[in-house]
């Protein structure tokens, strides 16, 4: 892995210093982020831009509060500064940090560093899209894809003694394309990423461009979604959003210490029924949210918060998890040195289950199919949560028929949790990107096919 | 705490980097530097939870060759720094296809632009800014016996400087300031919790009225205590001003040159069609003087200036940037936008203006007769096709009941699409807000003849 950005000696100093009026923790997390992306659109290769920035936050906690400074730069100047500022509203006595002790961290594995590959090869890759998108037929009327890559360099120490580090890279491409026939436009995208280099890229990365062209093509031929109450079977992979939505966010300790999550008081009881079992796991190999520690140093892990239909884990950070006399979860996530870490999921999934899809599909009367996501949003004080269909159908007889655009699933958490009556054995996982806070971090999500016995589809078809 | 900085001027650093990307081999090159001071404070219980200061800078160097776009940014603005970032950003261009199009703009005069900045963002310490955030949480617990807590309030600030250069000639900076405040209310009752958001925008902070933010937060969830879904059907909705707003932030982006000439955008291909009822006009100003995003030029140095969007229900103008004005002929409207130095100018709005009407909102409810207020809309990053214009959100609000606000509901969705919207637009209130949500927006509440609820 790569050196430590800061020097043992200058991150413990940076930490007596912000320990100086006094304060229970301390810490300072240094980083080096960088990246480059770039766009095709029109058939051209655009919008082609590289980043790097450096620098630094220190955070003093005193009682309940938090007091942060951060500055750009990793001179050790910049860092005391920080160090001074963040303590120049406590009046305390002096703390003293414990001695700093490296503990050392394998990152999650990077075959072949994007840094390395050719920037023209990156634009080609984005061409071959274009061109496997536009294959697909005259109907597809536009097409735009992008190429990312992303790098973050991190070293965290802490006034109990840690001195640890992580380096992470991340690769991800998106294509959206619209369709047109006559006056009727659809659109489609998909999207491929991963804690991983560029070997991400090796398979066949054409196949989204296919998959997105062939998603606008269908929904040519929709019809408009229905509204009203009914079964849904929520497909694999990014409907995994729903879980994250009506119950991920709701489990993160920050929300039920401040009153302001549905499942407060449900620790040990039963939410769902007996065949739904659920984690976030920060340690799955290489996926789109994993990373070997997260933003407190605190390895990450995998965290069974739902067993047999019983709430048993919520997810914690540092400071949750000293406020409750338990271990953190390795879920104290932040975007950047510029933001405090809060607790976050990392990759929630609920796990594998027995019924087929077709199965579950056939035992629906008359419902709503959702393959596929946008995204959601949930407000976990009340449990309201929302997410868009980008591509449904209707299912009638147990069939599956008309394609339909236009819905928008929509329901309240604990209701819709004990709802699901079916898990499919399909399971595999997407990339997505969570907002929290003001802050965006990568999150995956995953399930087979789930069946919820009933939900209010919003569309505009009574 | 800018004093104590390490300054860097932005205007020579921007200066010095276009000289080192011409250097570096770009045919015309523009720097964008920016210097951001800010500070937040978070209160729960009484308590300060945190309190954040920062500052950031740093620059981002758009590079040509001949039609060939690259572009870095980075927070090193020492000189090594910026000459490393000019030779990426040509590296970068060598990367890009030609484009026509895509030239730097050449430099107009720019007219300076008062009250962007008030000197009580600096003067008021951070003990005065926490009691600010006290005060506003204090007033929501203070206001109803059903206020159970607050989930956060918050105040933040920040001052940003911003200088740019071109090698056209273009040369300028300004300076502003900018703090909000708001609370998420939690109120119980008939057994259930319900969350009420309260806000307010100012220059700075001695403009904010944390009383009334609390006190709108508690309102807003105490009012939907006992929500339940309402009946699938189709009828009146009136938006309030923080849910019009969000849409005519949707609206503002599907006005945007770049997804228009796209064949992105539900406007595509409508300039001079009936677009809107006649009770809906638009506008974008990037010099209101209470507008947020107000500056004196925008993100690549063109001024900033008024264009009506939609006006007598007919689309008057799209909104364009230098390449998108240049691939239509025509002038940029000064909407290239940026999120700070990290990012390529792109066409967007600046403040979105909905023209207020003559109704108060009492009346505009009396005109709805049987219908639905909706105070708060979710998921629209993900319920709505900015291509196609088609959209499904998830909603909350009240019961219009013989013209008067009755039971609260939730949990249901209101769908359709934008210009059916628009023009099904029947009334618009004349109590304007200005709201940070659809990006910075000044709107009244807006009367919607027909919309699809779906509920139970």
């Amino acid at each position: 892995m790569s050196e430590p950005l800061l020097d043992q000696e200058v991150a413990a100093r940076v930490l007596s210093r912000a320990l100086a009026n006094g304060g229970r923790f301390a810490e300072v997390f240094a980083e080096r982020r960088g990246g480059m992306s770039l766009a095709i659109d029109e058939s051209r290769i655009e919008s082609v831009q590289a980043g790097a920035e450096e620098g630094a936050g220190v955070r003093v906690v005193d009682g309940a509060t938090t007091y942060f400074a951060h500055v750009d730069g990793l001179e050790p100047a910049e860092l005391e500064r920080a160090a001074d500022e963040a303590a120049s509203a406590l009046r305390a006595d002096r703390g003293e940090p414990r001695p700093l002790s490296a503990r050392p961290v394998t990152p999650v594995p990077i075959e072949v560093a994007p840094e390395g590959v050719p920037a023209a090869r990156k634009a080609e890759l984005l061409r071959e899209l274009d061109q496997r998108g536009r294959a697909l037929g005259d109907e597809i009327a536009q097409l735009s894809a992008s190429y990312a890559e992303a790098r973050r360099v991190v070293t965290i120490a802490n006034s109990d003694g840690l001195f640890t580090g992580d380096d992470r890279t991340r690769t991800r491409i998106g294509v959206q394309t619209v369709a047109r026939r006559g006056d009727k436009v659809e659109t489609g995208a998909e999207t491929l990423g991963a804690h991983r280099g560029f070997e991400l890229l090796e398979d066949d990365p054409g196949l989204i461009a296919e998959q997105a062209a062939q998603k606008a093509l269908t929904l040519l031929d929709s019809r408009p979604a229905p509204s009203g109450s009914m079964p849904v079977v929520v497909g694999g992979g990014f409907g995994g959003v729903l879980f994250h939505e009506m119950t991920g966010h709701g489990l993160e300790i920050d929300h039920i210490h401040k009153g302001a999550s549905v499942y407060i008081g449900k620790l040990g009881e039963m939410v769902a029924q007996p065949l739904l079992n659920a984690y976030d796991d920060g340690r799955l190999p290489n996926e789109w949210g994993s990373d070997a520690i997260d933003d407190e140093g605190q390895p990450t892990q995998q965290t069974k918060v739902i067993e047999d239909g019983r709430l048993i884990s919520y997810l914690y950070d540092h400071l949750g998890a000293e406020k409750d006399g338990v271990a953190s979860t390795g879920n104290g996530r932040r975007e950047s040195f510029r933001d405090l870490p809060i607790p976050r999921m990392t990759n929630t999934y609920i796990a594998p289950g027995e019924s087929t899809p077709e199965a579950m599909i056939e035992e629906v009367k008359n419902g709503f199919y959702a393959v596929s996501f946008g995204g959601g949003q949930v407000d976990p004080a009340t449990g309201d949560f929302v997410f868009g269909v980008s591509e449904g159908y209707l299912i009638e007889d147990g069939k599956v028929t008309a394609p339909c655009t236009g819905a928008t699933l929509i329901g309240n958490c604990l209701d819709a949790l004990a709802a699901i009556d079916a898990v499919g054995n399909d399971f595999f996982m997407k990339t997505g990107m969570c907002g929290k806070g003001g802050q965006k971090v990568p999150v995956g999500t995953g399930q087979g096919h789930v069946r919820v016995g009933r939900m209010t589809v919003g569309g505009t078809q009574l | 705490m800018s004093g104590q900085l390490p300054s860097v001027e932005l205007s020579p650093a921007a200066a010095r980097a276009v000289e080192a990307a011409l250097a570096a081999g770009a045919g015309a090159a523009e720097a964008y530097a920016a210097r951001d001071t800010g500070r937040e404070v978070r209160v729960h219980g009484g308590a300060v939870e945190s309190l954040t200061a920062a500052t950031q800078a740093g620059i981002g160097i758009r590079a040509w060759d001949g039609g060939r776009v690259g572009y870095a940014y980075g927070t090193d603005l020492s000189d090594a720094g910026v000459a490393a970032l000019a030779a990426r950003a040509a590296e970068m261009a060598a990367v890009a296809d030609s484009d026509e199009f895509a030239a730097p703009p050449a430099p107009a005069e720019i007219e300076a632009l008062a009250g962007l900045d008030n000197p009580s963002v600096a003067a008021w310490n951070a003990g005065q800014v926490a009691e600010l955030a006290l005060t506003v949480e204090r007033a929501a617990l203070g206001a109803d016996p059903r206020v159970a807590g607050v989930e956060t309030a918050v105040y933040a600030d920040s001052t940003e400087q911003v200088a740019i250069a071109s090698s056209t000639g273009i040369a300028a900076s300004y300076e502003s300031s900018n703090c909000f405040a708001y609370l998420q209310a939690l109120a119980e009752g008939e057994g259930g919790r319900e969350t009420g958001l309260g806000f307010g925008l100012a220059r700075g902070p001695d403009d904010l009225d944390p009383e009334a933010i609390g006190a709108e937060g508690a309102e807003r969830a105490v009012a939907m205590i006992g929500a339940a879904k309402p009946a699938s059907r189709s009828c009146p909705v009136v938006l309030d001003p923080t849910v019009a707003a969000s849409f005519a932030g949707l609206i503002g982006g599907a006005l945007g040159a770049r997804a228009v000439q796209r064949g992105r955008s539900p406007f595509a291909g409508r300039l001079g069609d009936e677009v809107a009822s006649t009770s809906f006009a638009l506008h974008d100003d990037g010099r209101d003087p209470a507008g947020a995003a107000s500056a004196p030029f925008d993100g690549e140095g063109v001024p900033r200036r008024r264009t009506a969007l939609i006006e007598g229900g007919a689309l008057r103008s799209y909104l364009y940037d230098t390449y998108t004005a240049n691939r239509e002929g025509t002038s940029s409207t000064g909407s290239a936008a940026r999120a700070g130095y990290r990012s390529l100018p792109s066409v967007s709005a600046s403040n979105l203006i909905v023209a207020g009407g003559d109704l108060s909102t009492a009346e505009l409810l009396a005109e709805a007769g049987d219908g639905l207020f909706v105070t708060d809309v979710a998921g629209l990053h993900s319920g709505v096709n900015p291509v196609t214009g088609v959209f499904s959100v998830g909603a909350s609000g009240r019961t219009i009941r013989d013209g008067a606000l009755a039971e609260p509901v939730r949990e249901f969705t209101i769908a359709g699409e934008l210009v059916a919207m628009l023009r099904a637009v029947v009334a618009a209130g004349s109590e304007t807000r200005w709201v940070p949500f659809g990006g910075s927006v000044q709107t009244p509440p807006l009367l919607v003849s027909e919309l699809a609820i779906s509920g139970t």
